[in-house]
């Protein structure tokens, strides 16, 4: 032992400790020195760009969608802002027990369940880690005005305005208009959407999504500066506006849109409408019913709504019946076999047929309508009262020609349309050559036979085809053979209404169709449905602008009759394509005719009215 | 008669006394490079606390300046009357010291107040009381007292045993409060002490042994048979400098925080725009992070120099062990240089990030009464330590 009681210890023992203690405290500072260094002098750099990176934040400005006008310049969709309320995560409490009670707080203020309210935080903050969550959309000033006043309680919450979708005419054009919802994950992989973000807005369905680039605008960008709570500390430090979207300008005629959709609810069944300009493709109106209001879009939906949405098989409200619907479509489609015999040479306009009312087929028999007898007919007279034995005769003439297929195929029968809006149906034309392989695998009981084009010759059988396809086929014969690509866009607009881009897809392709023939046809459709015994006097008998007219009642397997009626106005130059159907709707006149009448007066009266007007400022 | 008279001269006095205002103050023998560098410090606590704070408290921008400067002044008074008195009277009173000590601590968990979680402090009308700052200095000066006094009793095992027991048993309490920082500081004050009481070094080699395996142990083994000796956060922030990426939202946030601070100031420091520091995203910044407000705001000029200060004040505290006039002061003066050097080892190491998380402040520069207090007292202790020894060497013992 070497230590003495208040004896200074013996110089060489302490000097080592003190000296070992030195080279400690040398290799400690040499330490710090060194780790200094290398974060300021060596690696300086990057931790500077991390701690300006660390103080500001972007906020997207989300840019409001462009507005969808109809073809008068009348608003069918545009903006509302909304508020919403939204909470910065960051805010809530760590200690799980407050974050529960708070939690609990925030759901007992925006009445949803607390789980609720995890799980949209969960999902939002996997979407978008570290963005504010939206937890309820379109909140009231009653519950803003309470936030106010206990700001407190609730730390993190703030209101943000966003842009809501408004429909000032409801339910008009749903169809056509579509809806918007949040860009998906399995959208954000697509090309389409590059640069789009989880929570963005986009189109889902109809023009909303077809003409989702020119609707959706560009979001602008405000990056702040921020502490480390994410508060502003100093402003905005740079900023891009938001550009929004053009506006698109449809060929949709709302007076005309709204007394189709009257005219067919007021049937309560569902059915369709379309009406067309015949030499460019315009859609004047177009829709289906049972329709839906796309404002449900806008906010999250009950359960009650998404049964009503998608699980009714047999209303289906968003399936578009006008472009989506594949039927038989009835004696409507007589056009098509009266052209095929009469450009094949099967049959002239005044060679008569003997129609006793019914006729035997290879054992089969067939009859008209109620077995009416009309005696010998030709074309005209044979369209005019519809009678089934006439192109019952064609269609067995031609039963194994393929030649009524060519020309329904040649105007567009199961063939794609080219239409503007995203789901068209493709239908389905009835061959010797589909038949027969069908039958050659097995799938059916019996091969190609002259009683199939039979049935085809009359719009029934295994014949699918939608209204727009029958549309496209009447717009041919009106106009004399030109197939035109139907459309609902007429121009994008910016917000001043200067015209930025004009929509004309012109037409897909030419049918070479004998004047003669088709004024033969035409006369036969005008008889039909405005003079003496025409199948739709009853409806439009009355009615001052001459039509061409032709009823259709189709067998469908299931199904009560279902009604067609299409019309080419006006005779005997037309310029306008019209047809409804109405499921379960009996004869042709008896639901579908009324229905076109009422379009052809909405949209006649408009242009009485438009040449009353202009003639009244002259 | 005449008397033959022979006239006396008066005998010189031995030592002249004239005693000048330095040394009546203290000053004429203090050790000027430790003044300077404790100073020095204090000074770059005051700017950074200054500029730094500035929005801290909303409408009192110079809230922990005023305070700090009051606490400075205070520890400075304080220090200057220890300068003036013989430390080795603390030498006598080491039983009361010591009985305060533990007193004093285990108080706190009777009348302290609980902040985060751990009662620490005691409540007082100005400040906030915390024992166990102080009692970093009075572990040292009664367990030196002790070294000393019980040299020549027991065996040498026994010694050292009775040593760490009267060491450890307030760094226990410390550690219940809990305050795992300052409980380190009183195990190493106790080491420093009983190294330079000549415990023999296969002593401190079997020490370091069990310390290995108890961290092991508390670390390792404890949580793997869940037996959680730790607190949970207490293991993270042990644990997470480790991997600071893996705990970057939790106890590693805020270490990646305070070096991307550090790192951001570069050579020449940001001044205001030191936006890491001043925005929040360092927590702490004016008591255990201040050291990366210092990197942020002043650069590597302003780090390095206080480094060097701090380097300076650990020189000049070794040095006066060497000088001591006895035993107990080269005791006192060791603990006291090695527990200033390891806090500020580990709470800048803490601030670069390749130290643990413990919540031990950075002497005389982190914002805090009872740390600045005892840190300038101990300064006081050694300047006393200092004084005496030139005192003695004179031959002469102050008043």
């Amino acid at each position: 032992m070497y230590l003495r009681k208040d004896q200074r210890p013996q110089g060489s023992r302490l000097s080592l400790r003190v000296a070992v203690l030195s080279g400690v405290a040398v290799v400690l500072f040499g330490i710090l020195f060194f780790r200094l260094w290398n974060l300021q002098v060596l690696s300086g750099d990057e931790y500077l760009a991390e701690a300006k990176n660390n103080r500001t934040r972007e906020y997207k400005v989300i840019a409001p969608r462009g507005e969808i006008l109809d073809r008068d310049g009348d608003i069918l969709v545009d903006n509302r802002t909304s508020l919403a309320l939204q909470l910065n995560t960051q805010k809530l409490p760590s200690d799980p027990a407050e974050e529960r009670a708070q939690l609990a707080r925030l759901a007992d203020l925006v009445n949803m369940p607390t789980a609720k309210v995890r799980q949209t935080i969960k999902e939002e903050e996997e979407a978008a880690a570290g963005a504010p969550v939206t937890l309820k959309r379109d909140v009231g000033y009653p519950l803003i005005a309470y936030l106010e006043e206990n700001q407190d309680e609730f730390p993190g919450l703030t209101v943000q305005r966003v842009f809501v979708r408004h429909y000032p005419e409801g339910t008009l054009a749903a169809h056509v208009l579509g809806n918007v919802g949040e860009v998906s994950e399995e959208e954000l992989k697509e090309p389409d959407y590059k640069g789009l973000e989880p929570g963005d807005e986009i189109g889902k369905a109809g023009v909303e999504y077809a003409y989702d680039d020119y609707l959706r605008g560009e979001p602008g960008l405000t990056r702040i500066g921020v502490n480390a709570f994410g508060e502003p500390t100093q402003g905005q430090l740079f900023s891009t506006a938001p550009t929004p979207g053009e506006n698109l300008k449809l060929t949709i005629d709302g007076d005309v849109q709204a007394a189709g959709e009257a005219a067919l609810s007021a049937r309560g069944l569902p059915g369709a409408f379309i009406s067309m300009n015949i030499e460019n493709g315009q859609i004047l109106a177009l829709g289906s019913n049972p329709t839906f209001d796309p404002t449900i879009f806008t906010e999250p939906m009950t359960q009650q709504q998404v049964d009503e949405l998608y699980r009714d098989p047999v209303l289906a409200p968003l399936f578009n019946r006008a472009t989506e619907g594949a039927y038989p479509t009835g004696s409507i489609f007589k056009v098509i076999p009266a052209l095929a015999a009469l450009e094949n040479g099967v049959i002239t306009p005044e060679e008569p047929i003997f129609d006793a009312g019914r006729m035997t087929i290879g054992g089969q028999t067939f009859q008209n309508a109620g077995a009416q007898a009309y005696g010998p007919v030709a074309l005209a007279r044979a369209l005019q009262v519809s009678s089934d034995i006439y192109f019952y005769t064609l269609g067995l003439r031609m039963w194994d020609t393929n030649q009524l297929q060519e020309w329904a195929s040649k105007l567009g029968i199961a063939r794609p349309t080219g239409l503007d809006l995203p789901e068209e149906a493709e239908g389905l034309l009835p061959t010797q050559e589909w038949r027969n392989q069908l039958y050659a695998e097995g799938e059916t009981e019996r091969p190609w036979s002259a009683g199939d084009n039979v049935q085809l010759a009359t719009g029934q059988g295994d014949l699918q085809t939608s209204p727009l396809q029958m549309a496209i086929a009447y717009a041919a014969l009106g106009n004399g053979g030109e197939i035109v690509t139907p459309h609902v866009a007429m121009e994008v607009e910016d917000e001043a209404g200067r015209v930025l881009e004009e929509f004309d897809p012109g037409i897909r392709r030419k049918v070479r169709i004998d004047p003669g023939y088709r004024a033969d046809i035409l006369e036969g459709l005008h008889l039909a449905a405005q003079e003496g015994d025409g199948t739709a006097v009853g409806v439009f008998g009355g009615f001052p602008i001459p039509i061409a007219g032709k009823t259709g009642t189709a067998e469908r397997p299931g199904h009560a009759d279902q009604s067609w009626f299409a019309a080419l106005s006006p005779y005997p130059d037309p310029r306008i394509v019209t047809i409804a159907t109405v499921e379960e709707g009996g004869f042709g006149a008896e639901s579908a005719a009324p229905v076109v009448l009422q379009i052809l007066e909405a949209i006649y009266d408009e242009q009485a009215s438009e040449v009353s007007s202009a003639g009244g400022t002259e | 008669m005449m008397y033959a008279t022979r006239t006396r001269n008066a005998r010189p006095e031995p030592f002249a006394v004239h005693v000048g205002i330095a040394e009546r103050l203290g000053l004429a023998h203090m050790d000027w490079p430790l003044m300077a560098s404790a100073l020095g410090l204090m000074a770059f606590s005051l700017l950074t606390l200054g500029q730094a704070t500035q929005n801290d408290v909303p409408g009192s921008p110079n809230y922990f300046l005023e305070r700090q400067t009051i606490y400075a002044l205070l520890g400075v008074v304080g220090m200057l009357l220890l300068t003036r008195i013989d430390y080795s009277r603390f030498r006598e009173l080491r039983v009361g010291i010591y009985t305060f000590l533990c007193a004093s601590i285990s108080l706190v968990f009777v009348f302290g107040f609980a902040a985060r979680g751990s009662r620490r402090a005691f409540e007082l009308p100005f400040f906030s009381f915390q024992p166990s700052e102080l009692g970093k200095l009075l572990l040292v000066l009664a367990l030196a007292g002790f070294v000393i006094d019980g040299a020549r009793r027991g065996s040498q095992v026994q010694r050292t045993l009775r040593y760490l027991c009267l060491g450890l048993a307030p760094a226990a309490l410390v550690f219940l409060q809990p305050d795992l920082g300052t409980s380190l500081v009183f195990g190493v004050a106790t080491l420093a002490v009983m190294y330079f009481g000549g415990v023999p070094w296969t002593h401190f080699a079997v020490i370091g042994g069990v310390l290995t395996a108890l961290v092991a142990l508390v670390l390792v083994v404890a949580p793997a048979t869940g037996v959680p000796l730790l607190k949970g956060y207490q293991e993270e922030r042990l644990t997470s400098f480790l991997d600071p990426d893996e705990h970057a939202s939790g106890a590693g946030y805020q270490q990646n925080q305070s070096v991307v601070a550090i790192g951001a100031g570069q050579f020449a420091g940001r001044g205001d725009q030191a936006t890491q520091t001043r925005l929040d995203f360092v927590p702490e910044r004016h008591t255990d992070f201040i050291f990366a407000v210092i990197g942020e705001r002043y650069g590597f000029m302003g780090a390095a120099l206080v480094l060097s200060l701090y380097a300076l004040l650990f020189w000049r505290a070794l040095r006066i062990t060497t000088l001591s006039k006895n035993s107990y002061g080269t005791l006192i003066a060791g603990g006291i240089a090695v527990s200033l050097l390891f806090q500020t080892f580990v709470n800048v190491g803490m601030n670069l990030g390749i130290m643990p998380i413990t919540g031990i402040p950075l002497p005389l520069v982190s914002y805090g009464g009872s740390s600045v207090l005892a840190t300038f007292l101990a300064v006081g202790v050694l300047q006393s330590i200092n004084v005496q020894a030139h005192l003695s060497q004179k031959g002469r013992f102050a008043w």
